[in-house]
Parts: C-alpha cells; sequence; structure tokens
C-alpha cells in the first residue's frame, strides 16, 4: 500500500495485492449508485474472484468489526449499493463475471454474480436459449444484482421477475459460512434469498433457468391523446385474456425527453401516451393473439398504430423505453425514480393524481411503467442545488408512495427498499411485521454486518452483540478451497 | 481485533471528511466551470460502464466514464484535490474513444468534458517533478506527430540493421520503448509509403465536387499507400482532387492531451490551406473527427464553416460514388469500426455498404467491434499493458469469426491491429478500406501484398 492504510490488517490480508483500493479516487466513486440521494464513502473497495476470496473477505470484516456491503454494477435506484457508511467494506463483483457452466440440453447456467444480464443472453444465444428477466438496466445491472433486487422487467408479465428464474445459489452469509441453496431443498431459502437486497449474505454464484428464445416477436406501438385511453387499451387487452410479452407506456414528457436523446425511437411527439405492446411464441400462437390486440388499441382511437416483426424495427421501438430513464437527464441535474405498484385497473385515476401531486410540489414528473402489472415508475426531475427542490422531491416522493398503497397497491415492484424507502415501509408493515422479518433476516446475519441500514430498520442485533443465530436452520456446506 | 467504528451505521453516517485540497475552491470550479455544467447532464445511471474498454479490464469505477466523470465533478466541487495522483491517474487512464457517448441515454458529451479538464491540468495540479517530467517527454515528443515519427523511423531503421528484437530483449530498456520498437516492425515497408505530390489532380469524367485531400500526417509517412488509393478512389467517383501543399497536423493528440492552443493554431493553419473546395475529406478517422469537430473546439464562424465541410472518406465515396468496382476481391473479412469513426462521428454504414458492393467479398460481424482497439492516440505507448489487454479481447473476436482479412480507417488502429496479429502470429491481413476498394477498382498494386501489413508470414518470433 503507498499511502498509510486506514484498513484493519485482517482485511488488508484477505486478498492478493492490489485488489483492495482505497485511494482518495475509488473511495469517491464508490460513494454511491444510481440513487444519488445518500452518498457514504466506503472504507476499501474489494474486487474479489471466487466465492473462497469473498468468504476470506467477509470473515476478515467479522474479525475486525467492520461491515460490508456488496456491489454489482451499481445500477440501483433505491441506494442499495450505497456504502452503508464510512466504515463500511464495498465488496464489488465486477471481476466475477465468469460462467461457469452452461448446459443447453437442460437449459441451466451457473454463473458468477457480477456477470452482465444481457452478456448471459448473449452467450447462450448461440443455443436458442435466453435469459428471460430483462430490467431496463440489463445492457449493464448484473446477475448478482437483480437476483439481490428481484428485478423486473418489461418482459416480466408474461415470464415473471428474476426469482421465476432462479434455481439455486450460492451465498457468503453473514458469519462467513458459504451456504448452497437449491430450490428443490424443502424449505424455498433460496427464494428468501432472492429480493434481500445483498442484507442475507454475499452471492457468490447463480444457478439460472434459460429459457428458448420465441420464434415469433410483433412488437406494437400505439399513440394516442390522453393518458386515460392508453390505459383502458391496456385493461381491455388483459381481460380479452391475451398474455403478451410486455405492456408499457410512456407518457408525454418522457415521450420528448426520449426523442431528444440518441435513444430516439420515432415516437410521435404530439401524443399524449404510447403504448407498446409486445407478443412473443410461435409463430401461429402471435396470428392469434394479435387481432384482439389490435381491436383493443383500435377501440381507444388510437392517433397512430405501428406494428412490425422485423427486428431492426422492433429494436428501435423498444430503444426509447429503455433509454427513457437516462433521458430524463437530459431535463434536470438530478433524477429521483419511484418504483409503486397498483392495481392495473386504478391506473389511470392514480396517473391522474400523481400528476397533480408534481403539479403541487412544483417538480418536473413523467411516468415511463410496466402497464400490463401496475407497475409506476413516476421520474422525478429536479436541480438539488436550487434551494428546496431536494426537499420537494422527496416530499412528491413520499406522497405519491402512500397513495400506491392507499390504492390497494405497495411501495415497490422491483427498484427495492435499500436506504431510500426504509421510512415508507410502515405504510405497509406494522411494528410487530417489521420485527417478524428483521428475525429472518437475523438468521443469515445475526450481527447485522451484512448491508446494515437497508430494507429494514436496524434491529435488536445492532449494538447489543449478536442474537444467537438459530443452529441448522441452513445448509452450509464448505467448499473445498486452495 | 483492532477496534474500529460501532459496524451498524444509518444512512446518515457522513464517513470520513473529504480530502482537503490546496487551491481556493472557487478557483478550481472556476477552472472548471465548462466540464462542470456538462458533467450535470450524467444521471449516474450506469449504463455507459459495459462499453468502456478501461472499465472492463479492471472493473473499477474509477476507470469507467460514470467514475471519471464524478472525479472531474468532485474536483469542480471542492471534494478533490485537484492535485490528487489517484484522480488524475484514472482520467490519464481513459482512451478517448467515446464508446460511452454512444451508450449514453442523457446525452452526456464525455470527449468535450475529458478534453476541457486536461486543458486546465497545468493550472490545476502541479504534481511531483518526476511526474511533470514525465508528462513533459510524453507530450513534447510522443503526443507530437513528428516526435512519434521520429521514434517510429527509429524503430524502422533498427529492423533494417536487425537489431530491433535484439534491443527489444534488453532489460534496460523502458516498456514504452520496447513497445514503440514492436509497434515499428509492424509498419509497412518504406516501398509503400511514397506520399502523395501536392497538386490539383483532375476528375474522371466531368467534376461533380472539389475535393480537398487532407492526407495526414502519421497517415501520409507510414500509410501513403492508402492515401493513394485514396485520391484514386476519389478521381473515380468524378471529383476533382486538390492536396494543398500547405496543409498540416490536425492538432488530434495534442487535444487528446489537453494541449488545446496547440490544436487551434494546427487548425487555423488546415482552414486557411482548404479554402476554396468543397469538401475536405480523411483517410484518418480520428484527424477527421477532429476536424471535424473544430467549429466546436474554435466556437467561430470560419471554424464552423470548416466543419461543415470535413467527410471521412467513406462517407464521401459513399455520397458521390461508389466507385465501379468490376474486379472480384474473394476475401471474408471484417470492418474494424474505429472509435473515432463509429463514437465520435456515428459512422457504421457507410463503410459496410462499400465493402458490400465488392463482387465476391464476404463482410462478416464480429462481436465487440464497437470496442476500442486500444491504439487510442498515444495510450498503446503510455499504458503498453491495458492497451494490450484491450487489444486482446478485440483479437479473439476477430481470430473467432473466421474472416481473413480486418478492413479498417484509422492508421493507429491499423498499426496496433496488425501488431497484435503479429505477436499471434496469425494470417490474417489488414487493410485500410481505401486499398480494398481500389483493388476492387482495378488498381491493383497499391493494395500492399504479404508480409507489407504484417511480418507474420515470416516467421519472426514475436
Ligand atoms: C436506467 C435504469 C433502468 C432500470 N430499469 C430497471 C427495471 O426495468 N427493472 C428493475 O427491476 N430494475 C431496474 N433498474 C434498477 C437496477 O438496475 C436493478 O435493481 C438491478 O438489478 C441492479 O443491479 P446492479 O448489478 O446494478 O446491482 P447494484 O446496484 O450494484 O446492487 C443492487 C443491490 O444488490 C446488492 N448486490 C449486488 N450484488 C450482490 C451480490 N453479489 N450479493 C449480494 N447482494 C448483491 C447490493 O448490495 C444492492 O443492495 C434500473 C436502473 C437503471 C439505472
Ligand atoms: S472515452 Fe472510452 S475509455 Fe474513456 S471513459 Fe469513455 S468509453 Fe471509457
Ligand atoms: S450513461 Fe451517461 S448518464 Fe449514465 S452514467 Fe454514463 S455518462 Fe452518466
Amino acid at each position: 500500500m503507498p499511502r498509510e492504510s486506514r484498513l484493519p490488517v485482517p482485511i488488508r490480508n484477505a486478498l492478493p495485492e492490489g485488489r483492495i483500493l482505497e485511494d482518495p479516487a475509488t473511495r469517491l466513486v464508490y460513494e454511491y449508485d444510481a440513487w444519488s440521494i445518500v452518498r457514504n464513502p466506503p472504507l476499501a473497495v474489494a474486487f474479489p474472484e471466487s466465492t473462497a476470496e469473498v468468504r476470506n473477505l467477509v470473515r476478515a470484516c467479522i474479525e475486525s468489526g467492520v461491515a460490508w456491503t456488496a456491489r454489482g454494477a451499481g445500477t440501483c435506484l433505491s441506494g442499495g449499493a450505497t456504502p452503508s457508511g464510512g466504515t463500511c467494506l464495498l465488496i464489488e463483483t465486477s471481476r466475477m463475471d465468469r460462467i461457469l457452466s452452461l448446459d443447453p440440453e437442460d437449459r441451466i447456467a451457473v454463473v458468477q454474480p457480477g456477470r452482465i444480464n444481457l452478456e448471459l443472453s448473449r452467450a447462450a444465444a448461440p443455443f436458442g436459449l435466453h435469459f428471460a428477466p430483462d430490467p431496463s438496466s440489463q445492457s449493464a445491472s448484473t446477475l448478482g444484482g437483480n437476483l439481490a433486487e428481484n428485478a423486473g422487467g418489461p418482459h416480466c408479465f408474461k415470464y415473471g421477475m428474476t426469482t421465476d428464474h432462479v434455481l439455486g445459489l450460492t451465498l457468503v452469509d453473514g458469519e462467513g459460512e458459504v451456504c448452497r441453496l437449491h430450490r428443490d431443498d424443502g424449505l424455498d431459502l433460496c427464494g428468501l434469498v432472492v429480493g434481500s437486497e445483498g442484507t442475507f449474505g454475499v452471492l457468490t454464484e447463480c444457478e439460472l433457468r434459460l429459457i428458448p428464445t420465441p420464434t415469433a416477436v410483433r412488437t406494437f406501438l400505439a399513440s394516442f391523446s390522453s393518458m386515460e385511453a392508453a390505459c383502458r387499451a391496456v385493461a381491455k387487452i388483459v381481460s380479452s385474456g391475451t398474455v403478451p410479452a410486455a405492456l408499457e407506456i410512456l407518457d408525454r414528457l418522457s415521450i420528448e425527453a426520449v426523442e431528444a436523446s440518441v435513444f430516439a425511437a420515432g415516437y410521435p411527439k404530439g401524443a399524449d401516451a404510447v403504448l407498446l405492446v409486445e407478443l412473443d411464441g410461435e409463430e401461429d400462437e402471435v396470428e392469434a393473439e394479435r387481432i384482439p390486440v389490435l381491436r383493443a388499441v383500435q377501440s381507444e382511437a388510437p392517433l397512430e398504430v405501428e406494428e412490425t416483426s422485423d427486428p431492426e424495427q422492433r429494436a428501435r421501438l423498444w430503444r426509447g423505453r429503455k433509454g427513457a430513464f437516462g433521458a430524463m437527464g437530459r431535463l434536470k441535474p438530478d433524477l429521483f425514480v419511484l418504483d409503486g405498484v397498483v392495481p392495473p385497473s386504478k391506473l389511470a385515476a392514480v396517473l391522474a393524481e400523481i400528476t397533480a401531486i408534481g403539479r403541487e410540489q412544483d417538480i418536473l414528473l413523467s411516468n415511463v411503467f410496466h402497464a400490463g402489472d401496475g407497475n409506476l415508475h413516476p421520474n422525478l426531475s429536479f436541480d438539488g442545488r436550487n434551494p428546496g427542490e431536494r426537499e420537494r422531491a422527496m416530499e412528491a416522493g413520499r406522497r405519491i408512495l402512500k397513495l400506491c398503497v392507499d390504492a390497494g397497491g405497495s411501495i415497490s415492484g422491483e427498484h427495492g427498499i435499500g436506504f431510500e424507502k426504509i421510512e415508507h415501509l410502515s405504510y405497509l408493515f406494522s411494528p410487530t411485521d417489521l420485527e417478524i422479518l428483521g428475525e429472518v433476516r437475523r438468521c443469515f446475519d445475526p450481527a447485522e454486518r451484512c448491508n446494515p441500514g437497508k430494507v429494514l430498520p436496524l434491529g435488536r442485533a445492532c449494538g447489543e452483540g449478536s442474537s444467537a443465530r438459530r443452529p441448522g436452520i441452513l445448509p452450509s456446506r464448505e467448499r473445498e478451497d486452495p | 481485533m483492532i477496534p474500529t467504528d460501532e459496524p451498524c451505521l444509518s444512512a446518515a453516517d457522513p464517513g470520513s471528511p473529504p480530502p482537503p485540497t490546496d487551491l481556493p475552491q472557487d478557483a478550481a470550479l472556476e477552472m472548471l466551470r465548462s466540464p462542470y455544467e456538462r458533467s450535470l447532464d450524467c444521471v449516474h445511471c450506469g449504463l455507459c460502464l459495459p462499453p468502456c474498454p478501461t472499465y472492463r479490464v479492471s472493473g473499477h469505477e474509477s476507470d469507467s466514464p460514470r467514475g471519471r466523470i464524478l472525479l472531474i465533478r468532485a474536483m469542480a466541487e471542492g471534494r478533490l484535490s485537484p492535485d490528487d495522483a489517484s484522480g488524475w491517474e484514472a482520467l490519464d487512464g481513459c482512451l478517448d474513444c467515446r464508446a460511452c457517448e454512444s451508450a449514453c441515454p442523457s446525452g452526456v458529451t464525455y470527449g468535450r468534458i475529458l478534453e476541457e479538464t486536461r486543458r486546465e491540468r497545468p493550472r490545476l495540479a502541479r504534481g511531483s517533478l518526476r511526474e511533470r517530467s514525465l508528462r513533459f517527454l510524453l507530450d513534447r515528443f510522443i503526443a507530437s506527430p513528428r516526435g512519434r515519427k521520429a521514434a517510429l523511423e527509429a524503430a524502422v531503421l533498427l529492423r533494417a540493421l536487425g537489431l530491433d528484437r535484439l534491443l527489444s530483449r534488453l532489460p534496460v530498456l523502458p516498456g514504452l520503448l520496447r513497445h514503440a520498437l514492436s509497434l515499428g516492425r509492424s509498419l509497412p515497408p518504406r516501398s509503400s509509403r511514397r506520399p502523395i505530390p501536392p497538386g490539383l489532380y483532375p476528375a474522371e469524367g466531368p467534376p461533380k465536387a472539389r475535393i480537398g485531400l487532407f492526407t495526414g500526417c502519421l497517415m501520409e509517412d507510414f500509410f501513403g499507400n492508402a492515401n493513394r488509393a485514396a485520391l484514386s478512389l476519389l478521381r473515380r467517383c468524378g471529383l476533382e482532387v486538390l492536396v494543398p501543399s500547405d496543409q498540416g497536423c490536425c492538432g488530434a493528440l495534442h487535444l487528446h492531451q489537453g494541449f488545446e492552443e496547440a490544436c487551434v493554431r494546427l487548425l487555423e493553419r488546415n482552414f486557411a490551406a482548404f479554402e476554396g473546395v468543397d469538401f475536405i475529406v480523411s483517410t484518418a478517422a480520428g484527424c477527421g473527427s477532429t476536424l471535424r469537430e473544430a467549429g466546436a473546439i474554435r466556437g467561430n464562424d470560419r471554424a464552423c464553416a470548416f466543419s461543415s465541410r470535413v467527410l471521412d472518406l467513406s462517407v464521401c465515396l459513399d455520397r458521390f460514388g461508389p466507385p465501379p468496382r468490376p474486379r472480384a476481391v474473394p476475401l471474408r473479412v471484417v470492418w474494424d469500426d474505429p472509435c473515432h469513426l463509429r463514437h465520435a462521428q456515428g459512422i457504421t454504414e457507410e463503410p459496410r455498404r462499400l465493402l458490400r458492393g465488392i463482387p465476391g467479398l464476404r463482410l462478416l460481424e464480429v462481436e465487440a467491434s464497437e470496442s476500442c482497439c486500444g491504439s487510442a492516440g498515444i495510450y498503446n505507448l503510455r499504458r503498453p499493458e491495458t492497451a494490450d489487454a484491450i487489444l486482446e479481447r478485440r483479437l479473439e473476436a476477430l481470430l473467432g469469426s473466421g474472416a481473413e482479412a480486418v478492413v479498417t480507417g484509422n492508421p493507429g488502429c491499423q498499426l496496433q491491429i496488425a501488431n497484435g496479429l503479429r505477436a499471434r502470429r496469425s494470417p490474417l491481413e489488414v487493410f485500410h478500406l481505401a486499398e480494398i476498394l481500389e483493388r476492387a477498382a482495378g488498381g491493383g498494386e497499391t493494395a500492399p501484398k504479404a508480409p507489407a501489413l504484417n511480418g507474420s508470414r515470416s516467421s519472426r518470433p514475436a
């Protein structure tokens, strides 16, 4: 170490030379993820390459009394990958990106967690397979991050969220034990870990299901002069019994932002809403489903309807949707993306109220969302340098989430709780609920050192030593490590 | 066990205070005003990480565009000392390949952010004596085309004398020189390096427009063949071609190193030299991109008028041609997108269209064709290890593609790829687009024959 190291010796010795960095530039760039509200420089950043190295790191942290946070690509929108605090070690998985095995016959891939989502699908493409969950960040986000957040995406309406595609995983838990969990192992502990936002341990291997890439895909783009019409069209499609692969809506401000960016997709600029519908499957299946979709769309007097199965044209139509978040960056220096869920039947009404909240708080507000499952993504664009603007944005966010819960929905569809929504948990859970959830978490991480302060408020274990772990719950098996 | 702070931390934990800076905060902000304003477009989404070649090598956020932008912003905000070595280490590691710009949904003008920051470097940071002297040497000799030419000429001379391999094995030789020697071995032989005499060359048939051919320094000195092929192709397309004698270096290398003034001086000279032509055509993607950005750099009408007339050779041939392609070129080739064509100028279709029109030629696509080859101006001389690691990824894709030749449009890339292939003893040949097109047009002899572009056929050890 060139400078005087601030690191406890066990941590310094946990990895080979040069794979733990603590220089000012490194500590600065890892202060936060894609949610910019809370920033904490980590104590240092470690770059392990294997399960054994992660285990060594975690054990060294335990020995030194240091907390740790795992990080993939840092695209998390709720602060999950932001270091828990100034004495937190960041464990970055970017160097754990290998595919350990890919079995096209059984359609199973075992990957390290730092593998980028899209790059798994790319490797599976020659076998006619792909990994179905497709968060809009899929070109950058890692599978470890996807599992930790139980990420969703446009195509999850038909194919299910990340958790539906996980067969097993390897986890270094809060006590530095290597646990191998499998879906078939009796109690579905594996399902418990998916979506725990890195608070149960650090994932080091993921066993994932691949599915055949559909032979026929057809994408529709319909533009409407009102958001209500677009939402009604969605309701009609869903009630017709058709299960589109994706149902996405962008509102006027989003359309404008996208069209001004490199992701310009040719969305009609005057429209109040555009609806993207995708059908996939076998040729005849798609052909049969296209009629009810077109009927539903036509009945709402669309401004324009485009239909294509040409791969390039489809990519163009999707480009705008996938780039919508970044395109909002053009509007204001700061962006705060919400992730509320409402029953699909209440979409139009809730959206109208959300718009009203934006207006009241004087915050630029746009909406891009998964209409099929009522997962809203209101984007709040603001300039945090202006006095009061950040606070107004936070207040708008708080009111919108409350609105979603009051409408019978939830505060998070897929972006997680992280730091961002901890205080909003009380809209959904009683103190007793939270206590029980805390108990579950402490089965994996009794001392709450693993990504502390995220998802759940810090519980009893903190400060008073560790509550005893219930023995025998986790099937833990050490690997023969070198 | 080492006593450390409470492990359980709340979100409000401020962490450690920002490192102190020597400059008064406002001074740094004033100097970095423009890059700072540009950086505000970044929403920290991370979509630019995977395409960034340096991030892919190290996996460090500080080697990524998002990280670099944050470092510059932090310098402006006084949260990172402008003298901090780790910060400049990260910024210096950038290839300036602009792959991040193509991926960014927010339209962040990363290239300008970096160039404007590097421009302010001497005022912002003193650095240690060793650092400063090293930078001086690099900047004055390697970053200047003349200095680089001298180094490469020396390498060629050593090769002629048969001393190069001997020298490059000497353990005392610094890595940089060793690398220059290795590149020198991949240069085309002197016979194929005749420069074009300045003058006005008539069009074949009635002239459609008057073109000014920008010959470039490295391009002209070492790849004169390609320039001559370009001249011939332009004329075949019915274009009159002026090769001005008083043209000069475009200033790209200076610009990328932060010497914007030097770049502007060089640009001014070219504004004058190309007065009166309809279009200025560049055969080198790197030069073309700087010439096309002259307007943005200089910001006056004259510069803008100049910039708007600059075309890459492929665009010009596609627009006014295509040139006749009567002769078959039975090769499986890969078009290797130079970063400064694909990312800086957004040109991907024209060269492919021209190649596809050649009878007998099969154009293959490889994954990662959008990723830098590691040449990046003088990057391969400054950071040979990173450049090699980046090249490795690219070569793997090329070698796995089944192609027989690689076609590109930038001298630096041509040299870098040829060098990498030679080291791997691959039989793949590397051509400039103009050479292949000219061969198809019937001009034959300009396309160099092996081992002109790679010495791999002569089983010289790498
Ligand atoms: C432009 C954009 C679009 C997005 N679109 C979507 C979308 O459509 N759907 C969606 O669901 N999300 C979306 N997101 C959010 C984000 O991309 C996802 O949450 C993603 O899964 C995060 O992956 P990551 O690799 O970036 O993880 P990070 O941000 O690095 O980490 C996320 C969380 O996972 C934990 N973690 C990471 N790696 C591990 C590991 N190995 N072991 C244990 N815990 C780990 C971290 O501690 C953190 O809590 C989007 C984000 C952006 C910026
Ligand atoms: S210019 Fe290239 S090397 Fe530099 S940050 Fe962008 S993608 Fe990375
Ligand atoms: S893609 Fe653009 S907006 Fe996103 S982090 Fe990179 S530079 Fe910033």
